[in-house]
């Protein structure tokens, strides 16, 4: 919080005009401020990470040697399902709302987002939203255990859970998508004058589309979610072969907006990582316009590859070789990605801060968990690989140190803009380094195990598992320890440390460098002047 | 260049290569790839897997050797100093060729493996595999031979929590069942997967089949299996409570072998036929109740009845199990709609049921000293079919 | 420096916090009532009333703000882009059904009645035997019982009708309010209220008959889930459109809105005509064919 407490000192340097932040608890409960926002945004996201990494911790630790040791296997199940949607719904998408609330106004010259209320209510819906999820842990039928993909008709089975879980998906959704509104609206509205769209960060084309993806899919999760909810109380059969319907019915709407929903969780993370590399490379992003056709490919791709996750559930023919060309074709706009990041290295002058060795661990790991997905789009192999833990360990390894990643990345290099403060960068080198050793002794052994034949979503399993399972609990709890390093080096830099400059690293380019560190409260109430010369990414 | 960065480039390909290699020595070890199994598919699916999987390093290696090369040549420290470039046509235009180059190789071979699995036709013989929450059931349609299939009740009793028994003296442990399926090889089989209550999947790596089972649909899948032997596989959707602890094993035999065995079952079904008609007495059909209870109904509602709370009732003074015995009946024959609780007529015999009933009954305190003859079973079952079919709900599950 | 911006960015906001408690409310309400729980229909209820006086209060503020003129015209435009973005959310949320509605018609039924290659024939034959697929299909159990379908001639037509007439009128009542003529603009919105409500009237009419006459349910299998679902979320849209255009109307008569700062009468159009032609897909997919 004393982040900005700072920013409010320092506001009044240039802005006296403006009365800065309210006092007390009533300045977080009803500020209208972007950056104000994008705190609130953040902290709450690294909150539920490790409301999300302990229930990780469970699973682990029973997966850790054969046998049931800890939990029962419905809370077992009720763990899974409840860390994927804490991670996916309130720590990876939130944050990276956090961040764009943070960044874009400040990153396109604008003064604010375009809807300040409604930017307040989309983060002040979360944690309501949370607590209606979290309490169905404490009832007495246990939290929803049906995985976080919601499949009828063993969705249906749960206990009281099932309607909160339902209802607060639909409280989320509205969150998401004002959220998404109010990003599309201050992009295309809030610019000003000479900012064309091709001047942009890419973090702010990426956000773009993925507000847009937003947009467009989750509704469509609601209405899924509304169709659960309507055939368990109110007698309807979409998913039900008895009336018509049928359970894969439900599959195929919640992959329209799941596959999508992956992208979303990782574009604002390729813009992130376009803004690091050319920084610390001191060299100007290599191809920017296929960047940004390379996002919109992707975008337009990911709606119509929805059935890969449905190899196995008796699609015809023709389906699964469509499915499987489209999905592969996504490597290519993918592909364009990874190869300009390392262009952009060719040739430069680079230093390896915090940052960039988080952008270049988000690099070569993302990299192998989209190989590994490329894999999985290989119809005949993906109904093996299909609910093993090849498909987990192809989903965390763009997930962990791909969008987390990428969240650690941001974090360490705007810290210093948000606080006026540098962080310590030898514990941020070391955490860089412990986690990524950590990481992978978690997450490649589950390749092995599920080639092997390990399904996922499982209590217990066979002895022959049993070496890389208790690797990878190993790893989990080095990672997860690890990030305690991680709130230390946060705390620590907003308590204090070295004095940021407004430019803070040397080949820093585009409009939010150009602002004092810290952010002053307010900042570019006077639209900045941008012509065809002017540096803006 | 400098003897440094091949020094540097030597490192990454070895640092590179190692996992990979170290991996490719385990090839054949059964905890870290993909088994060749044993039939043709499997053979082809396992070779696409591996090609892929080289691909994937290749491309790997290239992106990491370039990206790497450049992090050590190109690094300030170094005195490198940031060219200008940022964009350029060709190379573009380039990268976005080849790859799409590459996976036009990838997916000839992949479609043609794909279009061999998709050929049902032609099949020697079809097994019905109905999936319930947690075993299977396998109707062999042309011999009419049917029975269950369910983790074996040692592994069953080990893996409950707190069990205190030693789960590594069974080598294949949750890896076994009580009944495996039993095919002939050399025979293309059609399997017809189907549920009973909510989605499983039938999944045995070492035929490369896995195929969903969706209640209300019947999806197919076939293999034909080259050696005789033991193949063990799992449910591979999440399918509740118990869905890690519901195995699938295939025991492959040579077609004579295959026929004694289906004699065999003929016999053991006409069997139970006639404990259907004859007259039991109390103590048998506890005593049998308490097997059957134990092997079908203690996983939910507990060894000593008590259920668990908020999820499964407890049959120790239920309110059913020690009530009117029609509601009782119907509980056990239909099921519960929407609740793990399903029908159980299509799954035990009369005698099982009966037997199960009159124990619940009569057990864990409930002592209302009725029994039930599976005789008197038989001729509900029939009045339960038609009305089962009146209530379309329950319609579903009654038809089996 | 190239000119100042003056956008408006309000300094603080205490109606989202009241908005997301009525929500919190409502919704756990909802969910207890659902289970059967004590006081959840009471929280479902007091979430409701917290958020009528959230959405009172908040879209006061903005009209208070509105007439004072505190807007520029590029707050007006993150006006409308909002509410636009807000209409394709909201076309995706239909899209959701409508597919429900196409993947049964052409795939789930078929596959049911034994039509098409894999598993289709042995569904038919082991599972369903004697099933035929036709639609309106209430699925191979026949659930909910006999049922006669609802035809599109009759009260639907009349509904397609009443609703392009809205249509109408609501275009003539936004040219008056360009021409700067305020009273026409009254009239012309009163009658599109009107044949608003007129719809919802004969739509409720149209329920009773399927639910007394017709035996024609929610539980009707799958004909009957997707049009109670497809009609009942378009009645309750056409329902919240009309309060909107209502809201336009009485501010009308208060003597809001100008020739060219309209924004609140353009967002509830755009709004209309969604439900308008969300209303012809309806009466071609789930009435016609
Ligand atoms: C951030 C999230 C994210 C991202 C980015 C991706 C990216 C991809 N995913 Fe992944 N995926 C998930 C998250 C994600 N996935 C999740 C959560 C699941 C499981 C859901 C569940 O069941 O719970 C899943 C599951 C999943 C499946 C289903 C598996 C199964 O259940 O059977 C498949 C199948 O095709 C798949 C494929 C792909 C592909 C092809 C990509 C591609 O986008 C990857 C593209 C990238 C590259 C290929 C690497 C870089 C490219 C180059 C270096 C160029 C050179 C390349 C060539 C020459 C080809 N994913
Ligand atoms: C962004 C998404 C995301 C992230 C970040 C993670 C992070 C992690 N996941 Fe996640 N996971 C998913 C998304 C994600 N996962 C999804 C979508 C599924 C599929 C679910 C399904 O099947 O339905 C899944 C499933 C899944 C499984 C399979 C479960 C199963 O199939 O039964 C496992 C098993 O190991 C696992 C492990 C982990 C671990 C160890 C981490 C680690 O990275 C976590 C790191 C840990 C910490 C950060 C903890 C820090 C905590 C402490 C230091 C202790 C202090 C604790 C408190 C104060 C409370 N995950
Ligand atoms: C998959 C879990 C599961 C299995 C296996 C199972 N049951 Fe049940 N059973 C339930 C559930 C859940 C209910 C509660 C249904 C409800 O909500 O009314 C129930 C209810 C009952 C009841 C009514 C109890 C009461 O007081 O409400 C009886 C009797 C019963 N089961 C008997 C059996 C018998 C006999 C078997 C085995 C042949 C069996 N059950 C197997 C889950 C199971
Ligand atoms: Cu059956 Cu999982
Ligand atoms: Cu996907």
């Amino acid at each position: 919080m004393s982040s900005s407490d700072h920013a409010h000192d320092h506001g009044h340097d240039d802005h006296d005009h403006h009365h800065g932040p309210a006092k007390g608890m009533m300045r977080w409960i009803t500020t209208t401020n972007h950056k104000d926002i994008g705190t609130l945004y953040l902290w709450f996201s690294l909150i539920m990470f490790f409301i999300g990494g302990g229930m990780a911790l469970i699973i682990r630790a029973e997966l850790g040697s054969p046998g049931l040791q800890f939990v029962d296997p419905m809370f077992f199940n009720s763990m899974t399902t409840m860390h994927a949607i804490v991670m996916i719904f309130g720590v990876v998408m939130p944050a990276f709302v956090g961040l764009a609330n943070w960044m874009i106004p400040m990153m396109i010259g604008a003064p604010d987002m375009a809807l300040p209320r409604l930017n307040n209510w989309s983060f002040w819906i979360m944690p309501f939203a949370f607590t209606i999820m979290l309490s169905t842990l404490f009832m007495d039928s246990g939290g929803p255990a049906g995985g976080w993909t919601l499949y009828p008709p063993l969705v249906l089975q749960m206990g009281d859970s099932f309607a909160f879980v339902i209802f607060a998906i639909h409280f989320m959704g509205i969150s998401s998508v004002m959220g998404s509104i109010n990003i599309v609206a201050t992009i295309f509205n809030m610019r000003p004058p000479g900012m064309t769209m091709m001047k942009m960060p890419m973090f702010v084309w990426t956000w773009l589309i993925t507000a847009y993806l937003l947009i467009a899919t989750i509704p469509v999760f609601a209405g899924a979610v509304t169709m659960l909810l309507t055939d368990r109380f109110f007698g309807t059969s979409f998913f039900s072969a008895a009336g018509g319907g049928d359970p894969v019915m439900f599959q195929h709407i919640f992959w329209f907006f799941g596959h999508p929903e992956v992208y979303i969780l990782i574009l604002p993370a390729f813009g992130i990582v376009s803004s690091i590399i050319p920084t610390f490379a001191r060299k100007p992003l290599f191809g920017y316009d296929s960047m940004v056709y390379a996002t919109a490919s992707i975008a337009f791709l990911s709606f119509i590859v929805w059935a890969h996750h449905m190899f196995t559930t008796g699609m015809p023919l023709a389906g699964e070789l469509f499915f499987m060309f489209s999905t592969m074709m996504i490597s290519v706009p993918t592909g364009v990605k990874v190869f300009n990041w390392v262009a952009t290295m060719w040739r430069g002058s680079m230093t390896f801060e915090t940052p960039m060795l988080f952008a270049i661990g988000f690099v070569i790991m993302f990299t192998i968990g989209g190989l590994s997905g490329l894999m999985l789009a290989i119809t005949p192999a993906d109904i093996q690989y299909h609910d093993t833990y090849f498909v987990v360990a192809h989903f965390h390894y763009v997930l962990v140190p791909g969008a987390i990643y990428s969240l650690m990345a941001a974090t360490y290099y705007w810290i210093p803009k948000w606080t006026g403060n540098m962080y310590d960068e030898k514990l941020g080198k070391l955490h860089f380094w412990i986690s990524t050793i950590f990481v992978n002794v978690l997450f490649f052994p589950m390749h092995f195990v599920g080639l092997a034949g390990m399904p996922r979503r499982i209590p217990d399993y066979n002895h022959i598992f049993a070496d890389w399972n208790f690797i990878a609990t190993v790893g989990a709890f080095g990672f997860g320890f690890s990030q305690l390093l991680f709130v230390y080096i946060i705390m620590k830099c907003i308590k204090g440390g070295k004095e940021a400059t407004s430019e803070v690293w040397e080949g820093a380019r585009g409009l939010e460098w150009t602002v004092p560190s810290p952010a002053p409260y307010h900042t570019f109430e006077q639209a900045p002047a941008i012509d065809a010369n002017t540096v803006t990414r | 260049m400098t003897s440094g960065v091949y020094r540097w480039m030597l490192f990454v390909v070895f640092a590179l290569a190692l996992p990979s290699v170290s991996w490719a020595g385990y090839w054949g070890a059964e905890n870290t790839n993909m088994p060749v199994g044993v039939t043709e598919i499997s053979g082809e699916v396992h070779a696409l897997h591996m090609r892929m999987f080289w691909w994937c390093v290749a491309i790997g290696a290239a992106v990491f050797a370039v990206m790497i090369y450049s992090m050590f040549k190109h690094r300030k420290s170094k005195g490198a100093v940031a060219a200008d470039f940022h964009e350029s046509t060709t190379v573009e235009v380039l990268w976005t060729i080849v790859p799409l180059v590459i996976l036009v190789v990838m997916a000839i071979p992949a479609a043609k493996v794909l279009i061999k699995m998709e050929d049902f036709s032609d099949s020697d013989m079809s097994v019905k595999v109905t999936a319930y929450q947690w075993r299977w059931q396998y109707e062999y349609l042309d011999e009419g031979v049917s029975f269950y299939s369910q983790l074996n009740p040692a592994h069953n009793a080990a893996r409950q929590a707190n069990s205190d028994i030693d789960t590594e003296q069974f080598e294949h442990y949750l890896k076994d069942v009580d009944n495996p399926l039993v095919l002939p090889v050399g025979k293309k089989i059609r399997f017809l997967h189907t549920a009973a209550d909510v989605i499983h999947s039938w999944w045995v790596p070492d035929l490369a089949v896995k195929k969903d089972a969706i209640p209300g649909f019947i999806n197919e899948n076939w293999a034909k299996i080259n050696e005789p032997g033991i193949y063990r596989g799992k449910c591979a959707e999440l399918c509740g409570r118990d869905h890690g602890f519901m195995p699938i094993v295939v025991k492959a035999v040579t077609q004579e072998e295959f026929d004694t065995w289906v004699s065999e079952q003929k016999m053991k079904t006409a069997a139970a036929d006639m404990d259907a008609i004859r007259q039991w007495s109390k103590q048998e059909l506890v005593a049998s109740g308490e097997r059957v209870y134990q092997a079908n109904c203690a996983s939910c509602h507990q060894k000593e009845g008590q259920g668990i709370p908020g999820m499964f009732p407890a049959i120790a003074g239920s309110d059913i199990a020690t009530g009117d015995i029609d509601t009782h009946i119907t509980t056990v024959m239909n099921g519960v709609n929407d609740t793990p609780m399903q029908a159980f007529a299509s799954r035990l015999s009369d005698a099982d049921l009966a037997a199960v009933i009159t124990y619940q009954r009569n057990a864990f305190g409930n002592a209302t000293g009725d029994s039930l003859q599976p005789s008197q079973m038989r001729s509900l079952r029939h009045g339960m079919r038609q009305s089962a079919l009146d209530t379309p709900e329950n319609n579903f599950k009654g038809v089996n | 420096m190239s000119g100042a911006t003056d956008y408006y960015v309000p300094h603080e906001a205490r109606w989202p916090i009241v908005g997301s408690i009525g929500l919190f409310l409502f919704f756990m309400g909802f969910a207890n009532w659902l289970n059967g729980r004590v006081l959840g229909r009471e929280l479902f209820i007091a979430g409701s009333i917290v958020l009528v006086v959230m959405m009172f209060g908040w879209f006061g503020t903005v009209i208070k703000e509105s007439e004072s003129g505190t807007y520029s015209p590029q707050v007006d435009t993150s006006f409308r882009m909002c509410m636009m973005w807000f209409i394709f959310s909201e076309v995706m949320f239909f899209a959701a059904f409508f597919g429900a509605l196409f993947y049964a018609r052409s795939f789930s039924g078929p596959w049911l009645g034994g039509e098409g290659g894999g598993g289709a024939d042995v569904t038919n034959a082991l599972l369903w035997t004697g099933h035929d697929y036709g639609w309106p299909s209430d699925g191979p159990g026949a659930l909910g019982g006999d049922y006669r379908p609802m035809g599109w001639f009759g009260l639907p037509l009349i509904n397609t009708l009443l609703l392009l007439t809205s249509g109408v009128t609501c275009t003539i009542a936004h040219h008056a309010i360009k021409e700067g003529d305020r009273k026409k603009m009254v009239r012309w919105l009163g009658a599109t209220v009107a044949l608003g409500f007129i719809f919802v009237a004969c739509q409720a009419f149209e329920y009773y008959e399927a639910y007394a006459h017709l035996n024609l349910k929610m539980t009707s299998g799958i004909y009957g889930s997707t049009f109670f679902m497809l009609t009942g979320f378009h009645g309750f849209h056409v329902t919240m459109g009309a309060i909107m255009l209502l809201v336009v109307m009485l501010r009308g008569m208060k003597g809001h809105f100008t020739a060219d700062n309209h924004f609140a009468f353009e967002a509830a159009a755009w709004y209309w005509h969604f439900v308008d032609v969300v209303w012809l897909g309806l009466f071609i997919f789930v009435y016609l064919v």
